[in-house]
């Protein structure tokens, strides 16, 4: 019980700090699943990464995590916690909003949250990086994916599929 | 004639909650790869026609400033101006279901299946490539971020916080927001 409610208030404080997407909690969330909830680093990119592949909201690989810690009922808190208090937060802005239209204010903000979520991110490319780039093969593939996502338009996961393939083949016959 | 009109953009506004669900269930199912606002938009502002262009970008300016999925928030927002409380609730239980049955579904496969060497093998070539992608949408978002000396400045200041000092997320949002709202205050120059 106690593990259920230290799981939603961990996740609830996530959802809150995660300015300009869910992404940018990526490397605070590594570390404390790493500290308080023995996900290591290996098995959170990996949840990660296969949480790519999935349909609708990048972060919703969150409920393969809370699996893995609690079962179903953590799959269904950290959905609850990691989605309400965010949702609820943006619904009452939303509302303020309309009664008190736009303020110079709000595109500051904006403006300031920007750059701080991009570092955020950056941080989590090297968090990620760190767990998952671990031989030249890996970094091979990390970097072409870099570059077909940049400068092609084939849909990322054919490509995240095309490099868990090639990278199988490569590492089982290379080592 | 107009009235005829008028009542048709009166019922498109408010339509029913069934429908809000499925259609924002359908992003969900076919949004593999991301770009899920791009069919928020194109659901809203082109195919139902459900907000105007400039409605849209409000709520997408509202979804990026608030904490959260922005396309978690545009269809909080959305539900909310079309159907009320109700509606954001619909909505956003459409877009998540399919994508958060997909990934328990992965989730109860991995935690059963993670010691097997080739799943490892493949789960290998599956994250670097995901880092690939992460980098590549950092730097996609960045966009002009990156060339302007304060945002960089502000970048790089927040990395060091995070990933070199090691400061806890809450610590490093209390340094660096107040800091980059000063810089950023109403007035001053982008």
């Amino acid at each position: 019980m106690s593990l259920l409610i230290h799981l939603a208030l961990t996740f609830a404080l996530l959802s809150v700090l995660a300015v300009g997407g869910g992404t940018a909690v990526l490397p605070e969330m590594q570390i404390i699943l790493a500290h308080q909830f023995d996900i290591d680093h290996t098995q959170f990119v990996h949840i990660y990464s296969i949480g790519q592949l999935a349909p609708g909201p990048n972060m919703l690989m969150v409920l393969a995590i809370g699996y893995q810690i609690a079962g179903l009922i953590g799959a269904g808190v950290v959905l609850l916690s990691f989605f309400l208090p965010s949702s609820v937060l943006c619904f009452y802005v939303g509302r303020i909003w309309n009664r008190f239209g736009e303020s110079p204010w709000r595109r500051s903000i904006q403006n300031a949250l920007e750059p701080i979520s991009i570092g955020l991110m950056s941080s989590g490319v090297f968090a990620v990086a760190k767990a998952s780039v671990v031989s030249g093969i890996t970094l091979m593939l990390a970097l072409v994916t870099l570059y077909l996502i940049l400068r092609t338009k084939i849909n990322p996961v054919l490509i995240i599929l095309g490099s868990g393939g090639l990278g199988a083949l490569l590492m089982a016959y290379l080592k | 004639m107009s009235q005829q009109l008028q009542s048709d953009s009166e019922m498109a506004k408010s339509p029913a909650l069934r429908d809000l669900f499925i259609q924002f269930l359908i992003i969900g199912a076919v949004s593999f790869g991301g770009g899920i606002i791009a069919y928020e938009r194109i659901l809203l502002v082109e195919k139902r026609k459900w907000l105007n262009a400039d409605e849209f970008m409000a709520y997408l300016a509202i979804s990026q400033t608030m904490p959260g999925l922005n396309s978690v928030n545009m269809a909080v927002l959305s539900g909310d101006h079309l159907r009320g409380a109700l509606g954001a609730i619909i909505a956003t239980l459409g877009l998540i279901f399919p994508g958060g049955l997909f990934v328990l579904g992965i989730g109860v496969i991995y935690a059963s299946a993670a010691d097997h060497p080739s799943v490892n093998l493949i789960l290998g070539g599956i994250a670097a490539a995901a880092t690939g992608l992460l980098a590549a949408i950092t730097y996609k978002i960045g966009d002009s971020h990156w060339r302007h000396v304060k945002s960089l400045g502000i970048i790089v200041c927040t990395f060091a916080l995070m990933s070199i000092l090691k400061l806890s997320l809450p610590y490093v949002i209390l340094i660096m927001a107040p800091i980059s709202i000063y810089l950023y205050r109403p007035g001053k120059q982008v």
